[in-house]
């Protein structure tokens, strides 16, 4: 990167996020924030069977009210076109394919009035019998041909079964992670306004990727992509749930349209769990076999998870033991079950989170079977080129995360456990990946007369800072100072970009505006005098550079570190110290990028010590469906989180440099806990999250 | 999949219309500061009130149950949830929202300012409420009221404010949740405000 002649480069700078201002007065209007006039509000009716179909809907009661504006239901709902995701395909028949699955939709003056009539809404039911319960040896289990992202459902590489036999020491373990919900703290909303006179839709959404959206609204609604305008321009979290468009936003286009009149829709955070996808639950089988020195000669990684009725989505959660470990003969499968429930979808990091929470707690269990040193045996087993492909690494450094961790940490001074009192203190340690995903993306830089720059392109800020850092992007191309910029993005009328997800939203869309600003500085340079009144534009499409496959194998990876103090009396477990180092590529903004690493151990702690979410299996519903029961971390549970990283040069990435480390935070974070659990107690728990009521069970049959 | 049956047509309802509309209210609704003559549904609750009738859409519906903190506001100095409040019960009440914390020329307050600093926030969707409490309970912690883990002699002792170690400061936000996981950077912005704020500033303890 170039540095500014007139100050440091921009790129690597601690900046504040460009939107702060907004967000800290109030002034960030988020998708349900917008109430144009005449603006009427809508409530969906869940279905409260789990498997069957409609046989009546009655709203006589619903509609009497004043302000009632109607009920739609699968009766009379306007018909909708072929949508790619079926989960989208609301009210359009009688089907009920899970509890929850939407069956009607009042719309009203007023979110009282719609409420209200939503509650007054009579359905009936035809009820079949339903299985929503998750077992390794369920009749219905199949193997898919991919697991989500695209990769293959099984790898097999060698005999790991014969070579699981012929060695000396042997790990034979179950691990087991519930299902798990996103819960950002804005519920999905969306506020749609259909413009019969101009034909033209205008909806604000929360979503990861406004594009997406607006092409999911255009096929459902039979529009034209250009007839339609989506908005996502602040965004209230994700962490995957956004990802995709959801109902909410379908819902609130069609009673928009229907009605003529603007429909704003907020999905009640209770809804949320049946609605707008989750982890799915994975029960994972993993055998290691080693040699007495330590080195791995047989991996086996099976994965059983759940998928919906309505869509298959199958949590990839064996994929990251294809490239963490050199064992010569591996395999790793994943199976699925499709079952009467909600439709599962990403939630950070999928496949890596619970994949690896239980590849690390293996290797711990393997480490302890041999009386290593669980970095020790990590290193020793530190691959050349990558196991799956054999392709060599573009960077790796994992080995540096663990050391610079374990000193950083002060491991080797806290290998005994210790008794305080009533609680037991250990500490554990696990690793972490994340792949490196780059999507094509295009941008638009402009130079105005003014001395100031534009930068244009469709990316969404879901709190990561993309709106800070692609500024800072454009900058360091610009060679101009950072406050010179001024980037627009979350709007369908901006240069198109993929969504933010996989943690490839910085390289994806930084690799566009990165192009587009090198060209418009080339401009520049060129262009003699005073600059049009108009200034001058430059563009990039990054279509043929992204798609283009690389050599190397590409990921970011980690280390996790975790003190934990295990009270025997209550069996709560806290984290008292967590600390993570990272090799993600060059860091382009320390202040938001620790947010990130730290965030994610965050989100971390709680998968490993509180949420958890149940299928029931009469209800067929998530028996933690809020906020009161489903723990997600609260300030209480987080004690000083340390997020480090190695300062690493991939010249094999992109323009910038950067591997994305939206999700990585999160991943080695459960087995540190579990692991650490383990070194305080010598009681090893293999199925998340560590609830005192497990520990007590576990330490009781134990005696500590 | 499911399967895609085309519905029959519903037969037209001929319920009766229920003539009555909902029970409503006049309300005085002071809030940052200024007096909003309201004609309320009496089930608006105070932060329905905030972001749908008086477009003050900084306070935010995390959960609309109480769980979240997320539409923290302060009623007559102390913070509360608004999505439990209905907005009928709060005439003549002083509420003040994240719109109302930073200076009538808009220099923000110090807590906002170090958020900003501190990158105390990433989506920004918990940060009105996270800021409210922190105002209230930077008020609570001056007049001296403990927490729960406040040791049993300071706690004792009400009439001295509070000492904000990060872990009193953490407790007393907990109400408050980030689903991004700001909390260290939140405890770092409001400690370094706790350490500066001056205590004779605050409001005696209430009597209750």
């Amino acid at each position: 990167m170039p540095t500014p002649p007139d100050g440091p480069s921009a790129l690597g700078s601690p900046a504040r996020r460009s939107e702060g201002h907004a967000k800290v007065t109030g002034a960030a209007r988020y998708a349900a924030e917008h109430t144009p006039p005449d603006c009427a509000y809508a409530w969906p009716v869940p279905a409260t069977i789990v498997r069957g179909r409609v046989t009546s809907v009655d709203i006589a009661a619903a509609t009497a009210a004043p302000g009632v504006i109607g009920v739609l239901t699968p009766y009379d709902a306007p018909r909708l076109g072929t949508a790619d995701d079926p989960t989208l395909h609301l009210l359009q028949d009688l089907s009920v394919p899970h509890r929850g699955w939407y069956v009607a939709l009042a719309v009203a003056d007023t979110p009282e009035g719609a409420r209200a009539a939503a509650a007054r809404v009579r359905v009936t039911y035809e009820t079949d019998p339903h299985d929503v319960t998750l077992s390794a040896d369920h009749p219905g289990v199949y193997t898919p041909a991919e697991a989500n992202g695209g990769h293959p459902a099984h790898r097999r590489q060698g005999d790991p079964d014969a070579a699981f036999a012929a060695a000396p020491v042997r790990i034979d373990r179950a691990y087991a992670v519930p299902p798990l919900h996103n819960h950002p703290m804005e519920p999905h909303s969306a506020t749609a306004a259909w413009d019969a006179e101009r034909h033209h839709l205008t909806v604000h959404d929360s979503s990861q990727g406004a594009g997406a959206v607006r092409a999911a609204l255009a096929a459902l609604l039979n529009l034209a992509e250009e007839d339609i305008t989506v908005v996502s321009e602040h965004v209230g979290g994700g962490f995957g749930s956004k990802g995709t468009p959801r109902p909410h936003v379908v819902l609130a286009a069609m009673a928009s349209r229907h009605y003529g009149r603007p429909v704003k829709l907020a999905l009640p955070r209770a809804h949320l769990p049946a609605t707008v996808g989750h982890r799915a639950p994975t029960l994972h089988r993993i055998r290691l076999g080693a040699r007495t020195d330590g080195t791995l000669t047989s991996l086996t990684h099976e994965v059983t998870t759940h998928t919906s009725r309505v869509r298959e989505f199958v949590e990839q959660a064996a994929v990251p033991a294809r490239i963490m470990y050199a064992v010569p003969d591996m395999r790793t499968t994943h199976r699925v079950v499709a079952l009467d429930v909600p439709t599962p979808s990403w939630m950070r990091a999928p496949g890596e989170a619970p994949g690896m929470y239980a590849l690390e707690s293996a290797m711990d269990e393997l480490a302890d079977a041999l009386g290593v040193d669980p970095i020790e045996l990590r290193i020793r087993n530190e691959p050349r080129t990558e196991p799956d492909s054999g392709h060599p690494f573009s960077s790796r450094h994992l080995v540096e995360c663990l050391r610079e961790g374990a000193e950083r940490f002060g491991w080797a001074r806290c290998r005994e456990p210790r008794r305080d009192g009533p609680y037991l203190i250990g500490s554990g340690v696990a690793a972490a990946t994340y792949p490196v995903l780059v999507m094509p993306s295009t941008a638009r830089a402009h130079a105005r007369s003014d001395g100031r720059y534009l930068v244009e392109v469709n990316a969404t800020d879901i709190g990561t800072g993309a709106r800070t850092v692609l500024a800072q992007v454009a900058a360091d191309a610009l060679r101009v100072p950072l406050d010179r910029v001024t980037v627009a993005i979350g709007h369908t009328g901006l240069p198109a970009a993929p969504l933010a997800g996989g943690s490839s939203g910085t390289a994806s869309w930084g690799w566009a505006v990165h192009d587009a600003c090198t060209a418009l500085t080339a401009r520049l340079e060129r262009h003699h005098g005073a600059l049009p009144p108009g200034g001058l534009t430059a563009s990039a499409d990054t279509t043929q550079s992204a798609k283009q496959k690389s050599p190397y194998s590409r990921h970011a990876f980690g280390a996790h570190f975790a003190e934990v103090r295990v009270d025997t009396i209550t069996g709560e477990v806290r984290v008292r110290r967590m600390l993570g180092v990272f090799a993600a590529g060059r860091i382009l903004n320390p202040l938001t990028a620790r947010s990130q690493f730290t965030g994610g151990m965050v989100m971390g702690i709680g998968m490993a010590l509180t949420e958890h979410s149940t299928m029931d299996p009469q209800f067929g519903d998530f028996t933690e469906s809020d906020l009161a029961a489903y723990h997600v971390p609260a300030h209480a549970d987080v004690p000083a989180i340390e997020a480090h990283w190695i300062d690493e040069h991939d010249k094999h990435l992109n323009p910038m440099g950067s591997k994305g480390i939206g999700e990585i935070g999160i991943v080695g974070t459960a087995a540190a806990v579990a692991n650490a659990f383990h070194h305080a107690t010598g009681c090893r728990l293999r199925e998340l999250p560590l609830t005192p009521d497990r520990v007590l069970a576990a330490l009781g049959s134990a005696g500590p | 999949m499911v399967a895609r049956a085309r519905a029959p047509q519903h037969p037209q309802q001929a319920g009766p219309r229920a003539g009555e509309g909902p029970v409503r209210s006049r309300v005085a609704l002071r809030v940052n500061g200024r007096t909003y003559a309201l004609d309320l549904d009496n089930r608006v609750t105070l932060l329905d009130a905030l972001r749908e009738l008086l477009d003050l859409t900084g306070s935010k519906k995390g959960c609309d149950h109480g769980q979240c903190g997320a539409c923290t506001v302060l009623v007559d100095g102390r913070r509360a949830n608004s999505c439990l409040l209905l907005a009928v019960t709060l005439d003549a009440s002083e509420i003040t929202t994240v719109e109302g914390l930073a200076a009538s020329d808009g220099a923000l307050s110090p807590l906002q300012e170090a958020f900003l600093e501190y990158d105390a926030f990433q989506c920004g969707y918990c940060t009105p409420g996270q800021l409210c409490s922190a105002v209230g309970m930077l008020r609570e912690a001056a007049a001296g009221h403990p927490s729960c883990v406040t040791d049993a002699a300071t706690a004792a002792d009400t009439a001295h404010p509070a000492a904000l170690t990060p872990e009193e400061i953490a407790e007393r936000l907990s109400g408050n949740l980030c689903r991004c996981g700001a909390y260290n950077a939140i405890t770092r912005a409001v400690a370094a405000c706790a350490a500066t704020e001056a205590p004779d500033q605050a409001p005696r303890r209430p009597r209750t």
